[in-house]
């Protein structure tokens, strides 16, 4: 228990004197899982409108599937993609592993079904009328899409939130992409990782209290987005 | 004889009801002049709005066709579709507000257009008796402040043909007297207004023409005064309940 | 509308960021497979902050077992490896994946256990000790337990060539009972383990002294030819991997074994361990079975040649 306690403190100093680790760490956490999900974002959010407003044979085993990847293992996906952007993969020209970029993309892959399926879910909750009367009012279908998205937008953005809080809290294809190379892949998941492995449990717990502390903030956007 | 500004031959449509295939529109044929005020009535179910997303083009037809203006929407493609759709615009008969501002909602024609005109956003505001509404959320209105803010979201758009769905079912007597008197105006600016409705009144005072719909078929088609004088139609048509 | 003009902006920045940051970290990045006990001692963060400086690139260490290493090797996903396990270095390089061996350090494994020692192995040899162990865990799992790391590390394949040794056959040793407790993690965790279990297990010395403040465990049996431990850097072969960068993989070589990589070896981890954890293989390349060619410094020849 004094352990915890003595952790704690010490974490908390870690924190409010802004020691450059720490500081380090979580930008760069911030920074890449930001990106991850904006990229997932602008590929996600289209491809969910897209599958929304066609119908299609299969549709709904689609939808299934990918409601079924929400909680696909993230070793998985961070073993698919590094057989992927290995050298000897397919992508491996590109030089993406062991980079920030290759876990862009990975975190990206992680969180799409999240994006996909829940902005099928918002823009399916918007009332069809809403697709009439743009369509009746002129809208092109492009112009019809995007006023189904802006009505949904709220939980659009909670879809994309969540995607965000995910790539965040994922260890898998951070440890496995980015390989955790100090001051260039190492982020707070992988870092409390090793740090704990190495028995450094103050600077653990100082990077765990700041996950969750984003987490938190993360949770009382959604909350706030959703709420309106 | 001048060609027929809406010409329908033949128009069905049959739609998924459950599990079941319903035929709602069992072959309408119906000739509609420019500048013309059609009244559709019929008891509810009878195919009237159906009829009013064919002309609309928002449904595709099961068969028949519809001739806009000398085009056939008949297996259009995307393209014509929404040039004809931009000749028009349609009120639903609840309708709904897209989020944001009135100004936002009643501009949407004209912003999907490429264009955005205060002016006109105004001008229609003040047609439907809603002047100075602009900045009000379209979400906080009541349901007769929306029903004219979706006539001025179609009016803004100087449509050659309109569409209107029981466009004063929801409306307190004041603002329909007030909704009526704009159908009579654009009549005489030669817009083409096609409207369902259950009052007997307003179709009386503003149609030149009725068309009966009953179980998908048109039933009777002619001037009011020859429409209502038909006892049969008025036997049908649950006419004492609206006073006629 | 404007909305949509806002998220398209941010994830037009977004990318754009994430492009000119990705550019710039293309400049010289040396990417570099090490066994565990290397990163978590520290050693090489010493060593990236001084090659670092010296040849202005940046050397990204990717840490695990010597297996996830030669893995890396094997695939041209990095361009250089430090690991610990002969066989497997020079099959790594008879296969064509790797340049030459360069012998970098040395120390000891130890066998560690509980200070009241159940098994009664202190003194004996490696391969005693071993199949001592094992007896007294299959009489008694609850007094005598063993750890092994079980990730296909360097460390690991020490513990099996040492059952071998013993005469035992490791598939069977592996099933035999619930002594044996297969951690399937790093150094670091499995020593943590092993201090719970209160189990032996076999350990290099730097990071059994770099944990020995968290640990209750003592060592045992240390020293022997048995236990020699030595770190060997491989540049991977450009004519089987065209990605990688040999000429930086032989620098960061050549940086090792002069003398200034030497000195920061030998004088690593005597302020904060009292001693220092690994030994130079400079002047000591008989000894650690390692030839003359193997201390050298590589030839400028080697990347060239391949």
């Amino acid at each position: 228990m004094q352990e915890i306690w003595g952790g704690f403190v010490r974490a908390i100093d870690l924190i409010i004197t802004l020691n450059a680790q720490v500081v380090e760490i979580t930008t760069r956490s911030l920074y890449i899982s930001l990106s991850s999900a904006f990229l997932a974002a602008v590929i996600c959010v289209p491809l969910g409108g897209l599958i929304e407003f066609h119908s299609f044979r299969g549709k709904k085993i689609l939808v299934n599937l990918i409601q079924t990847l929400y909680s696909l293992p993230t070793v998985t996906v961070g073993l698919i993609v590094f057989l992927l952007i290995s050298r000897s993969g397919p992508l491996g020209s590109l030089g993406l592993l062991f980079s920030p970029w290759g876990m862009v993309f990975g975190q990206a892959i992680l969180v799409s079904p999240i994006m996909i399926g829940l902005t099928v879910t918002a823009l399916a909750a918007v009332s069809p009328q809403i697709k009439d009367t743009a369509r009746s009012l002129g809208a092109t279908e492009i112009q019809i899409i995007v006023t189904v998205i802006n009505e949904a937008r709220q939980a659009v953005m909670a879809a994309v939130l969540l995607g965000f809080g995910r790539a965040l809290s994922e260890v898998g294809v951070a440890m496995m992409i980015g390989g955790n190379i100090r001051g260039y892949t190492r982020v707070l998941t992988t870092s409390i990782a090793l740090e704990t492995s190495m028995g450094n449990l103050e600077l653990s717990m100082a990077l765990g209290m700041i996950l969750i502390s984003i987490s938190l903030v993360i949770n009382l956007l959604l909350n706030r987005v959703q709420g309106r | 004889m001048r060609m027929a500004f809406l010409e329908i031959t033949d128009l069905r449509k049959t739609a998924r009801q459950g599990q079941s295939l319903v035929d709602i529109l069992k072959g309408i044929n119906l000739t509609v002049q420019r500048g013309e005020v059609l009244a559709l009535i019929g008891p509810t179910g009878s195919g009237k709005t159906t009829l009013l997303r064919q002309i609309g083009l928002l449904d595709g037809p099961t068969g028949g066709r519809i001739i806009f203006d000398g085009v056939s929407m008949a297996g259009a493609g995307e393209r014509a579709l929404l040039q004809a759709r931009r000749r028009m615009a349609m009120v639903f008969q609840k309708p709904v507000m897209f989020r944001g501002s009135v100004q936002g909602n009643v501009s949407f024609g004209l912003k999907v257009r490429g264009r955005n005109d205060g002016e006109r956003v105004r001008s229609a505001l003040h047609a439907v008796g809603l002047s100075g509404y602009e900045e009000r959320d379209a979400a906080t209105l009541s349901g007769g402040e929306m029903q004219r803010i979706a006539l001025a979201r179609a009016l803004v758009l100087q449509p050659e043909l309109l569409l209107l769905d029981e466009p004063t079912a929801n409306l307190d007597p004041k603002s329909a007297k007030s909704i009526d008197g704009i159908i009579q105006s654009l009549a005489s600016e030669n817009i083409t207004v096609i409207m369902a409705t259950h009052n007997m009144q307003q179709c009386r005072k503003l149609a030149d023409r009725v068309a009966v719909l009953l179980g998908g078929r048109l039933v009777k088609l002619g001037r009011p005064d020859e429409v209502f004088g038909d006892r049969e139609v008025c036997d049908q048509m649950l006419c004492s309940s609206d006073g006629i | 509308m404007a909305r949509k003009i806002l998220l398209t902006a941010l994830s037009v920045l977004a990318l754009a960021v994430l492009c000119c940051s990705a550019v710039a970290a293309d400049g010289a990045r040396l990417k570099l497979a090490t066994t565990t006990s290397l990163q978590d001692t520290g050693l090489l963060d010493l060593v990236k902050e001084k090659f670092d400086e010296k040849y202005n690139v940046s050397l990204d260490v990717v840490s695990g077992g010597t297996g996830i290493a030669i893995q890396y090797g094997e695939r041209g996903d990095v361009d250089a490896l430090l690991v610990h396990d002969k066989e497997r270095e020079l099959k790594f390089i008879k296969d064509g994946h790797g340049l030459e061996r360069r012998c970098i350090a040395y120390n000891y494994f130890y066998i560690i256990g509980p200070k009241d020692d159940p098994a009664g192995i202190k003194d004996m040899n490696a391969s005693q000790a071993f199949a001592v162990i094992m007896e007294k865990g299959k009489a008694n799992a609850n007094k005598v337990k063993f750890v092994s790391r079980g990730d296909n590390s360097g460390t690991h394949s020490r513990e099996k060539q040492l059952w071998k040794k013993a005469g035992l056959n490791y598939s069977q040793v592996n099933s035999s009972g619930p002594w044996y407790i297969d951690a399937g993690q790093g150094m670091g965790a499995t020593l943590n383990l092993a201090n719970e279990k209160q189990g032996y297990t076999l350990t290099d010395m730097s990071t059994f002294m770099a944990y020995q403040g968290n640990l209750t465990l003592v060592p045992l049996i240390e020293g022997g030819s048995d236990l020699l431990n030595v770190y060997v850097a491989i540049a991977v072969n450009p004519a089987k991997h065209p990605g990688v960068n040999c000429t930086l993989a032989n620098q960061f070589i050549d940086f090792l074994v002069s003398n200034e990589g030497q000195d920061l070896i030998a004088g690593y981890g005597k302020e904060k361990f009292g001693r220092a954890l690994f030994s130079p293989a400079r002047g000591n390349c008989t000894l650690i079975g390692c030839s003359d060619g193997e201390c050298a410094a590589p030839t400028a020849a080697s990347c060239a040649a391949a």
